[in-house]
């Protein structure tokens, strides 16, 4: 059992520095996430962990926030935001685009990479549409394990399995041995990168499409709102952003607005207008009021 | 209520396979060869086949073969499910008419996800 100072401790380290949110309940995750850690950093247990943490040791900091925010990822996760964007929002953007002819898409906390590949191999079956396009999928997470499997692209038997259907396993993998690795194409589609969503995401870039899927629900109302703001930012007025399952924006931010009757699809809400000032409604104004008015003038 | 026909000649499997698709809300029944199986189908079809391949008396693709060629015999979806994993098996099921590979080992969540895909399971 690790001691609630400990708890604390870790738990705020790990949320300045990924702005997931910890509590107590989950203090059987971070046993399960970091006694592996501490072992390989030849430390006892998590007393000594915290204790090396409070030492400000780069390298164990590094690796004890990515053990706790990296999550298991599959093909087509979901299955519906895959259909919502080939047969809503791409035909839209190769409408739209069509002079430009260049899409970027921004897949947001990719893991190892299963949801970038999958919006490649759906792009890639849209065949002659988009030859000639200039397409760019940009995957990022914080961690630098993460990363680095996600642009090697090779995958266990059992993570091919999950969610991929078995004709796009056969069409775009390589086998070697029990590994599957994706097609160069498809990884040429793609560009991997470490970056953390609570720093500043302009030098990203704006893109067409975000992919933001289940990474909100692990953070708290005040960084949901901060992300969600700076998200807004990377997007065109046409941009769309999709969320999970478990996520909305509603009451957390008004830069986004649900796209009607698409469930977890999001575009850029307009300008709010602002406050109407007693200035632009002279009608609604008691008359001494105007009065004031007409003497300033 | 969906029905699932499980061929393998593994008590283990079948019984594995019979759990996880009870917990899918499937109706269950049980082949240990591919003749058996076909013998089945001609009775009704199930709307699902989870098939393994290599298997006596009559293997999976044996078995897929002909019933391909039954009346009736397009409805069912089939599920290979086998310990062969090469690329090259692979598509020889799927020419045979397979519409998804499982590799063994799996799990729940695998088939669960693969019946998904194919429309097999009720919102």
């Amino acid at each position: 059992m690790i001691n609630p100072d400990d708890f604390d401790f870790i738990a705020k380290l790990v949320y300045d520095r990924s702005g997931l949110v910890l509590t107590p309940d989950k203090s059987y995750l971070l046993e399960s996430r970091l006694v592996p850690v501490a072992r390989k950093h030849g430390l006892k247990g998590l007393t000594e962990l915290a204790g090396a943490l409070r030492a400000r040791s780069v390298q164990l900091i590094a690796d004890t926030v990515e053990a706790m925010t990296t999550n298991e990822s599959l093909f087509f996760r979901d299955t519906k935001p895959f259909e919502q964007f080939r047969k809503l929002v791409l035909p839209r953007l190769l409408e739209t685009r069509t002079s430009k002819r260049s899409l970027r898409i921004w897949s947001a906390a990719c893991s190892s990479g299963q949801e970038a590949y999958s919006l490649a191999m759906l792009l890639m079956e849209e065949g002659p549409k988009l030859a000639g396009w200039n397409i760019e999928i940009v995957g990022t997470d914080l961690s630098t394990q993460m990363v680095e499997r996600a642009r090697a692209g090779v995958y266990s038997q059992f993570e091919v399995q999950r969610g991929l259907p078995v004709q796009m396993l056969v069409k775009y993998f390589r086998q070697d041995g029990d590994k599957w690795q994706i097609d160069p194409r498809l990884r040429a589609m793609v560009k991997y990168r470490e970056f953390n969503l609570l720093s500043d995401l302009s030098p990203l870039g704006t893109f067409d499409v975000i992919f933001c899927r289940n990474v909100l629900i692990y953070f708290d109302q005040a960084t949901k709102a901060r992300v969600l703001e700076q998200t807004a930012r990377r997007l065109p007025p046409d941009g769309v952003l999709f969320l999970g399952g478990a996520e909305t924006v509603l009451g957390v931010t008004d830069r986004f607005e649900p796209l009607p009757g698409e469930r977890g699809i999001y575009r850029v809400a307009p300008p709010t207008p602002p406050l109407p000032s007693p200035a632009l409604m002279p009608l609604a104004m008691p008359m001494p009021a105007m009065a004031a008015m007409g003497g300033r003038r | 209520m969906k029905t699932c026909l499980i061929v393998d000649d593994s008590t283990v499997v079948r019984m594995v396979a019979r759990r996880i698709l009870g917990e899918l809300k499937f109706v269950t029944r049980e082949a240990v060869n591919g003749a058996e199986a076909l013998e089945s189908c001609a009775r009704s079809m199930p709307d699902a086949i989870l098939l393994d391949w290599n298997m006596p008396v009559m293997t999976g693709i044996e078995f897929i073969e002909m019933l391909r060629c039954m009346s009736g015999g397009n409805v069912p979806r089939v599920l290979f499910c086998t310990t062969e994993n090469e690329v090259g098996r692979i598509r020889q099921a799927l020419d045979a008419g397979a519409d998804e590979y499982i590799m063994k080992p799996f799990d729940s969540e695998i088939l669960h996800t693969k019946l998904d895909q194919l429309g097999l399971i009720d919102a």
